[in-house]
């Protein structure tokens, strides 16, 4: 409990440069702007994949090509496709050992706390740097208990090839939206974890993903598998320097969690403030499985993201714990969405958004309960804080109940940090920004106990960042 | 060796465009211990307000000074750090933030540096302790479903943890159980000292029970009508604030 707390104080002082740092780019290997079949076929030859993977990736730039822009939701009229490098990739080549990562490299990682990370046991770390995955490390203890953790290449061509090819883009085809058609033209990058049935990973694996190419977007892919009565609690955390040209994420994570398996997903976005935040995320769950979403968006410049859970079998549960923070010039459009298939299913969502400087948030919701699904409860609940009267918050709950033997709940509060408790605070010697900041970290409390240390620190690390300087 | 620790001169508060308090003069030195009377409605928790800054109030006209600084420019927090302390009556709620955190972070601003984290827990427990309060509340978020009796007693353990120059009390006591207004008395008690002043609210004898009463003041149309000692209290709880206005010339009329 003490180390807890001086980590909260530090938390004050941190320095938000940290997660600004350019390095020099110096790619071995940039593509042209713009995609086209050649350029597929190129990252498809460097790669050295098998030929079913081509040729997906052919169908998918073609889907893409056919799909139009969505027209719902925050606008992407700036989204400069053809001004977008899809794929830059850095000198080093997989890393088994730390020092043997190059010094600019693991300097940004350094940065990011990578080190520190490993220091305190965590399983495994699989950072990726660009396109490329360039540092990883499986824990002994975890790759004995057969689990594997390894970047999505590698396992592309590995011994567990067959069981990507079965799951690749199964729950999130490419022809879902046009973003993931075009993640499934170039994705790069990315891990894939298989945890076997009755093991239990009792420590985090964690993954950083970064952007730093100016122009370049990120299409990391993620898949993971929790067979029967495993356990496994997968962090993955983002953040990026600024630059001034329109950037892409369009990553994709697959969940599959088996029969009375667990999965928690934890992630914590800090894209800079010019990116476009694309990103798709399902999970399928089998009778008596558990997935959990933890989610913390924070950066980007206009965000579409609404991690979706398929209730599949029997007493499948889902939890969704999310927290948005819409500053100057952010249009951030996150929520959720979950399929009842089958009876007796469970889901819970619970959001916090924070919207402040004409800052835009919007939380949407789709629970959609099939004739099967009898007995299947879903609540859902999103509280706003608006700190400003120029910022904007609203909620989309959507329903969509096909089953007349289901309890299905909804709750929205939507309000403003009050005077008074500010004055309160105030009067205990806090300046006004920090009696702000100090609300609006209680605000978000419950996301943040919900999440690994280090990683609740960073939250509330980035809470006091975006709050200082937002009066005046 | 005591100095005047609150001066207020001709003081004028409105809200709203309505004037509440109308030319209060006042001091307290230090080691005093003042409190306020008067009936409803007539601006005591203004003026306690008005010395805390609360924006709510607009100062039309006159001067707040601690130890002779002019503090009727500075925002709250300016205040706070210059060493006045407010008990509310109706403290806040803060969800998410733990009494603990909280008083950290108060303790952090007020001396402008971070705690010292073993000696601020261990004189947290020992206070909470003299509180009669579960340590559990540490833990707890700020006032978030606490009892009355509960809140008041943790702006007491405010105001142990914090010590500052000057302390307002207002209405403390209100709401509390026999128990729980001894705990308060204790807390007044152990807080007080010859360098620090209190400036007390109620309408209630028995907060200030064992406690060395100095000035007796009432409150009345926006202006202190009455000020004198201790008597003035018994006189008031047994025979009501009317008293006062029979007996005009008794007691000093200001």
């Amino acid at each position: 409990m003490k180390d807890f707390k001086q980590e909260k104080t530090r938390v004050d002082q941190a320095d938000r440069t940290i997660y600004d740092v350019k390095d020099k780019l110096d790619p071995a290997f940039l593509m042209d702007s713009g995609i086209t079949p050649e350029i597929v076929n190129q990252i498809s030859k460097e790669k050295n994949e098998p030929e079913w993977m081509r040729l997906f990736r052919l169908k998918s730039l073609k889907l893409y090509n056919e799909i139009p822009i969505p027209s719902w939701g925050p606008s992407l009229d700036e989204l400069n496709m053809d001004q977008i490098v899809t794929y830059v990739r850095p000198k080093s080549t997989m890393k088994a050992k730390w020092s043997d990562v190059p010094d600019d490299i693991k300097d940004t990682f350094e940065r990011l706390g990578i080190p520190k990370a490993e220091r305190k046991s965590l399983a495994g770390v699989g950072a990726q740097y660009d396109s490329e995955v360039v540092y990883h490390n499986v824990r002994a203890e975890v790759a004995s208990k057969g689990v594997v953790y390894t970047d999505i290449e590698s396992a592309l061509t590995g011994p567990y090839s067959e069981m990507i090819r079965k799951h690749f883009m199964k729950l999130v085809p490419p022809s879902d939206h046009k973003f993931a058609a075009l993640h499934g033209a170039v994705w790069s990058g990315g891990s894939f974890v298989y945890v076997p049935a009755g093991v239990s990973v009792e420590i985090p694996l964690q993954s950083y993903f970064r952007l730093n190419a100016p122009g370049a977007g990120q299409f990391e892919h993620t898949l993971i598998i929790v067979e029967e009565g495993a356990y496994l609690h997968f962090i993955e955390g983002c953040s990026a320097p600024r630059y001034y040209v329109a950037n892409l994420h369009a990553g994709c994570v697959e969940l599959y969690v088996g029969k009375n398996a667990r999965l928690r997903y934890s992630t914590i976005e800090n894209w800079s403030k010019n990116m476009y935040n694309l990103n798709t995320k399902r999970a399928s769950v089998e009778e008596g499985g558990t997935v959990e979403w933890i989610s913390g968006s924070f950066g980007s410049h206009i965000s579409y993201l609404y991690p979706m859970s398929i209730l599949k079998g029997k007493k499948a549960r889902m939890e969704f714990t999310g927290i948005t923070f819409a500053g100057e010039g952010q249009n951030l459009d996150t929520g959720a969405k979950v399929l009842h298939a089958a009876p007796d299913t469970t889901s819970h969502i619970s959001t916090k958004s924070i919207s402040r400087d004409g800052g835009n948030s919007t939380f949407r919701s789709l629970v959609t309960v099939t004739e099967k699904a009898q007995g299947s409860k879903s609540a859902v609940s999103c509280e706003s804080l608006m700190l400003d009267s120029i910022s904007r918050s609203d909620t989309i709950p959507v329903m969509d109940i096909s089953c007349n033997q289901a309890d299905i709940g909804h709750e929205a509060k939507i309000g403003r940090i009050s005077e008074s408790a500010i004055f309160y605070l105030m009067s205990r010697g806090l300046s006004e920004d920090d009696a702000r900041a100090l609300i609006v970290g209680g605000f978000a409390e419950p996301i943040a106990k919900e999440l690994p240390l280090e990683y609740a620190v960073e939250m509330n690390n980035l809470i006091h960042l975006e709050m200082k300087g937002s009066i005046g | 060796m005591s100095h005047t620790l609150l001066e207020i001169k001709d003081l004028t508060v409105s809200v709203e465009d309505k004037i509440i308090l109308n030319g209060i003069n006042l001091t307290i030195k230090s080691g005093e211990l003042h409190v306020l009377m008067g009936p409803n409605g007539t601006g005591k928790s203004t003026l306690v307000s008005a010395i805390m800054g609360d924006p709510r109030y607009q100062i039309e006209s006159g001067q707040i000074l601690l130890d002779g600084k002019d503090i009727t420019e500075m925002k709250a927090d300016e205040r706070a750090r210059a060493g006045v302390f407010l008990s509310f009556q109706a403290p806040e709620e803060i969800p998410g933030v733990t009494l603990e955190d909280f008083l950290r972070t108060a303790k952090g601003a007020l001396e402008k540096r971070p705690p010292k984290i073993l000696q601020f827990k261990k004189e947290l427990k020992e206070q909470m302790k003299a509180l009669d309060m579960d340590p559990s509340y540490g833990e707890r978020y700020l006032n978030v479903g606490f009892s009355g009796g509960e809140k008041k007693k943790t702006e007491i353990l405010q105001l142990l943890m914090l010590q500052p120059k000057l302390a307002l009390l207002d209405e403390t006591d209100s709401g509390l159980d026999v128990d729980a207004v001894r705990t308060v008395t204790k807390g007044i008690r152990a807080f007080k000292n010859r360098k620090n002043g209190l400036f007390i609210i109620t309408h209630n004898a028995s907060i200030l029970e064992g406690l060395d009463v100095d000035v007796v003041h009432v409150l009345e149309g926006g202006k202190i009508a009455y000020t004198g000692g201790r008597e003035l209290i018994s006189k008031i709880t047994q025979e009501g604030f009317g008293v006062l206005g029979k007996e005009a010339g008794f007691y000093e009329r200001l």
